[in-house]
């Protein structure tokens, strides 16, 4: 039974619990005491439920015992001033107080909003926006989090209680940030939906070539901010390219948990429904951003390039002049030595290997991605191409050893041997 | 995980449910599609039409299929619908699930959909490999 109940309260606070929070941040206006008031009526749930059955309105019922733990904090300290009666007027009009069934469930989606930006606020690490987005927006436990995350369940509560202590000490309020700030406030939040995306789609660490259940939770917050952001041409643009990365799933792993790569994999096993979807959501970004007439923005352009691999037949029938064109675009946007990696595998489709040799050369050059696998495989792809097979294999042997992932390496030694 | 939500009514729900106004019927599946959507989970889902003009089943009993027409036969509930949600756990979809707008009469089966996962072993059966991208395009229509 009371397993049971855990599992319900768990299921509970995954939809509801960014609403719960938010709008307790709202009213208390301190996001660290909201979390910890939610949670405490999350123990009062696990303690109580299993007795009394589970309420019809749970979220309302947690909100409510949330509420009332607020004003019993505040009057125990006699600080009962104008923003905390005025919850307590709240908790007063309904039914003496009590939680249940006829509670009425309001939440709004500002708050949700709110819970976004303060979650992802800049003065927050990266690793700290991670975990408190996925805590907070994304209704995970912390023991989820860190088996998502492969941490130790300790290291993630205690990223979490600092993030929330940073948060209080530099006074961030709990509000959306003004126009002026939007643009670059939007920025970080993107970036933390893509990376446990990417996290999961190519897991830089560990045996696992791809974490799908962490995809899986970054698909669902795009989804999430897509519903509280859908005036933004990046945010359907960052969804459209997770679902056209998403849709080679079933593709990209063998059978023995090999991976398989762009080029070998059997398209038919590509999700279509989820490609169909990409395609809607990067139509949408691109409405968006004509009606304000910007250009595609990085997300759109990277979505555009996972559009022309997720709709053509194979590798030879892919479009990789616009390819080119899009990375070309995406260079100039944000220059990056990784994008000029890519530009160059796309000229090698495009135009041949030895042009594209001289990218990655000047990459090279440039001293760029030292250290990284990346350039010396592709540098060997190319070399391979061009019949230069001493030097091919020097280049995936050095790959080799830069990189963490095992079973990246299996694919690298695969095309070394066969040289 | 995926679910698929499939909406079941009997008769005499769908006889009630004329009762009702259509707006309202219209303006509570919308809210409960749009809090899917806001909460990321939904992925597909279409009502089926009752026309019978366009219903009939294929029986496979003999050894050529017959086909008649109209959806009912013996069966006294009748799918009018579903969705496709992706959810962390069966009670999530529990939860969902018991917020449909339905009335009394109204059932929603609730079962999960397949993945690769239930196909251990077969992987690289070519079919198996094959149905996945159909499967998907089918559903999408």
């Amino acid at each position: 039974m009371s397993a049971d109940v855990r599992r319900t309260v768990d299921a509970v606070w995954r939809i509801e619990g960014a609403r719960i929070v938010g709008n307790l941040a709202r009213l208390t206006g301190d996001l660290g005491l909201a979390e910890d008031l939610a949670q405490d009526a999350v123990a009062d749930a696990l303690a109580q439920w299993p007795e009394s059955g589970v309420p019809q309105n749970a979220a309302a019922w947690l909100t409510a015992v949330a509420k009332r733990k607020a004003i019993d904090g505040w009057r125990r300290r006699e600080r009962l001033d104008e923003r905390h009666s005025a919850i307590a007027h709240d908790l007063a009009s309904r039914e003496g107080g009590v939680p249940g069934a006829d509670d009425v469930w309001e939440p709004i989606d500002d708050d949700v909003l709110r819970l976004v930006f303060t979650a992802c606020h800049p003065v927050l690490a990266r690793e700290a926006q991670v975990a408190l987005t996925l805590r907070l927006v994304g209704g995970l436990t912390t023991d989820e989090i860190a088996r998502l995350f492969l941490l130790p369940v300790a290291t993630v509560q205690q990223r979490i209680v600092r993030a929330k202590k940073t948060l209080s000490a530099a006074r961030v309020p709990f509000e959306v940030p003004d126009p002026g700030e939007w643009a670059a406030r939007l920025g970080p939040v993107l970036g933390v939906v893509y990376l446990v995306f990417t996290e999961g789609y190519a897991a830089t660490s560990g045996e696992r070539w791809m974490r799908l259940d962490l995809a899986t939770e970054a698909l669902r917050l795009g989804r999430v901010l897509a519903g509280l952001l859908p005036r933004e041409p990046e945010v359907h643009a960052l969804l459209a390219l997770m679902e056209f990365q998403a849709s080679r799933f079933a593709a990209r792993t063998a059978p023995d948990g090999r991976p398989i790569l762009l080029a070998d994999q059997d398209r038919s096993r590509w999700d279509h429904a989820q490609i169909r979807r990409g395609e809607a959501a990067l139509e949408r970004a691109d409405a968006l951003a004509t009606a304000r007439k910007t250009g595609r923005g990085p997300y759109a352009l990277q979505a555009a390039i996972a559009r022309c691999h997720a709709t053509a037949q194979s590798v030879e029938s892919t479009d990789w002049a616009q390819v080119v064109l899009l990375y070309e675009a995406l260079g100039r946007l944000a220059p990056n030595p990784v994008v000029e990696l890519n530009r160059a595998v796309a000229v090698s489709q495009a135009t041949g290997p030895a042009s594209a040799l001289l990218i990655v050369d000047g990459i090279a050059a440039s001293g760029a991605l030292r250290g990284s696998h990346l350039l010396p495989s592709v540098r060997g792809e190319l070399l391979a191409r061009l019949g230069r097979r001493e030097q091919a294999r020097a280049e995936f042997a050095a790959a080799v050893a830069l990189t963490s992932n095992a079973r990246e390496r299996e694919v690298l030694q695969a095309k070394s041997d066969a040289l | 995980m995926k679910f698929m939500l499939i909406m079941r009514a009997t008769e005499a729900a769908k006889a009630a449910y004329e009762e009702i106004d259509f707006a309202e019927v219209i303006n509570a599946m919308g809210a409960y599609n749009e809090s899917m959507i806001k909460a990321g989970v939904l992925l597909a889902g279409e009502g089926l039409a009752d026309d019978l003009s366009t219903a009939f089943v294929v029986d496979f009993a003999g050894e050529t299929p017959i086909v008649t027409d109209g959806p009912y036969g013996e069966i006294h509930e009748l799918f009018n619908g579903f969705w496709i949600i992706e959810v962390s756990s069966k009670e999530e979809a529990v939860q969902w699930a018991s917020r449909a707008p339905l009335g009394a009469g109204s059932k929603l089966e609730v079962r999960r959909v397949t993945d690769m996962s239930d196909f251990a072993g077969h992987e690289d059966n070519e079919y198996i490999q094959k149905e996945e991208g159909w499967r998907a395009e089918q559903a999408e229509r």
